[in-house]
């Protein structure tokens, strides 16, 4: 925590602006009540592959929490905990994707959808729906399918908006070694 | 569009004259004792509470009406799913089953699940009306120096503030970006196929994402020229010393904390059981 850079401190405050932003206003309803298509973890996916494990964690933890709070005056914890863990992992990632060297092909498209399949069904199947029942003591088929709806529309939003989103960032850096000598 | 997000409310109350850090450490205590209890005394004693404290803030309920429409169809909602995956919850936790009338099958009504139910409501009403008060009567520049005075690190409680500090901005650039979008012919709205949908919507993040990062940019090297970070400590410009009622006030709430708990847990369990 000591170094972090000012980069990082401001991504984090500005990410998590966004994040809160997008969370509360872009969001697609699939026509199942309730569960609604979240654009705010495809840019939750970016800024972690970007800033890292550290910014990852602290824009999901503080951004879901500024909108539970500011929208509706009170924070659902445990699914608060379970953005602060995705942007976490996926940012644990970042140096195997290396979104930084301009590249982002085949291969890349595929380790960072395979990395956020895993982390975000640990995330909605497991750990969401555990907490809910310790802190809220709800149903516990209730919960896990709530889990399981989540997993499965989160999973298509950043699987299509945040590779979209990724393929257009990498775009915009500078490939090594993209300089040839005449 | 209904779509603001709740504000920082000026008004001359006792509420508002404490310190951002006194109002922070009481809404944790508020929020850790109602989260661990499901003792309907408590949950009552604790709704009733912050009923005062709204009281004496002044803040008027129509100033936060819109985050209440929210929450009451929210806790519907949630009501009416907890009933439909399990019916029978509340004799599970409380051992009986008084039934008041058959539905069909698994689903019948009884005074269990009633009131297991209420208690699950309870619990969102004991916490709200402090959380709400928390939010509109803290100025925004002071939570971040409360968030530091509790022992946050300050680059943290810097990044708090600056997220703060930029929701409006970037709101405001958000709906520019979505109507320039749209006037362009990107459809987001339901009239489109969700496949194509998702793709429009992905073209409205992208400039946003990329002002983001400039901005993310510009910001973080004005902080370095005014050399952000060099020193252990920094002070903060509204932060509002301790006062006699600040101390008193966090006293109070770590009694009722140890209270609550004393009350809920005395007999082993977190439920309390009026069936018995």
């Amino acid at each position: 925590m000591k170094n972090l850079s000012i980069k990082t401190i401001v991504a984090i405050g500005i990410g998590a602006a966004v994040f809160a932003i997008l969370m509360r206003f872009v969001i697609i309803p699939t026509g199942i009540p309730n569960t609604n298509i979240q654009t705010a973890y495809a840019f939750l996916a970016l800024m972690a592959v970007v800033f890292g494990p550290v910014a990852g964690g602290l824009i999901g933890f503080i951004g879901h929490t500024l909108n539970d709070a500011l929208s509706y005056g009170s924070v659902w914890w445990s699914w608060v905990i379970v953005s602060l863990f995705i942007g976490l992992f996926i940012g644990l990632f970042k140096d195997r994707i290396n979104i930084e060297s301009g590249e982002f092909g085949k291969k890349e498209i595929i380790s960072f959808n395979i990395v956020q399949i895993v982390v975000q069904a640990i995330g909605w199947i497991v750990i969401a729906p555990v907490l809910d029942i310790l802190i809220y003591a709800e149903p516990a088929n209730k919960v896990f399918v709530q889990g399981l709806v989540a997993a499965g529309v989160n999973i298509v939003s950043v699987g299509i908006i945040g590779t979209i989103l990724l393929a257009a960032y990498a775009k915009t850096r500078t490939k090594s070694d993209s300089l040839t000598k005449e | 569009m209904a779509n603001e997000f709740l504000n920082y409310v000026e008004r001359k109350s006792p509420v508002h004259s404490l310190s951002g850090a006194t109002k922070l450490i009481i809404f944790i205590l508020y929020s850790t004792a109602a989260m661990l209890t499901y003792d309907t005394r408590v949950l009552i004693g604790l709704f009733i509470l912050s009923i005062v404290i709204f009281a004496i803030s002044k803040i008027r309920i129509r100033e936060v009406g819109f985050v209440l429409a929210f929450i009451l169809a929210f806790l519907l909602l949630n009501n009416i799913a907890i009933y439909i995956f399990s019916p029978q919850e509340g004799v599970k936790i409380y051992g009986t089953s008084h039934v008041l009338f058959e539905i069909a099958g698994r689903y019948n009504v009884t005074l269990e699940q009633l009131f297991y139910q209420f208690n699950i409501t309870l619990k969102y009403f004991s916490v709200i009306p402090a959380a709400l008060l928390f939010i509109v009567t803290t100025h925004p520049s002071e939570f971040a120096a409360s968030l530091n005075k509790i022992g946050v690190n300050y680059k943290i409680a810097y990044s708090v503030s600056l997220a703060l500090r930029y929701i409006p901005d970037i709101q405001r650039e958000f709906w520019t970006i979505a109507a320039a979008q749209q006037a362009r012919g990107i459809d987001i709205s339901r009239k489109e196929k969700l496949g194509k949908r998702l793709k429009n919507v992905a073209s409205i993040i992208l400039p946003l994402i990329f002002s983001t990062l400039e901005r993310i940019e510009v910001i973080s090297n004005a902080m370095e020229l005014r050399r952000f970070g060099k020193k252990k400590k920094r002070t903060w410009y509204s932060e509002k010393p301790f006062k006699k009622a600040d101390y008193i006030v966090i006293i109070v709430g770590f009694l009722i904390l140890i209270a609550s708990l004393v009350i809920t847990f005395h007999d082993g369990d977190r439920f309390y059981n009026p069936f018995l």
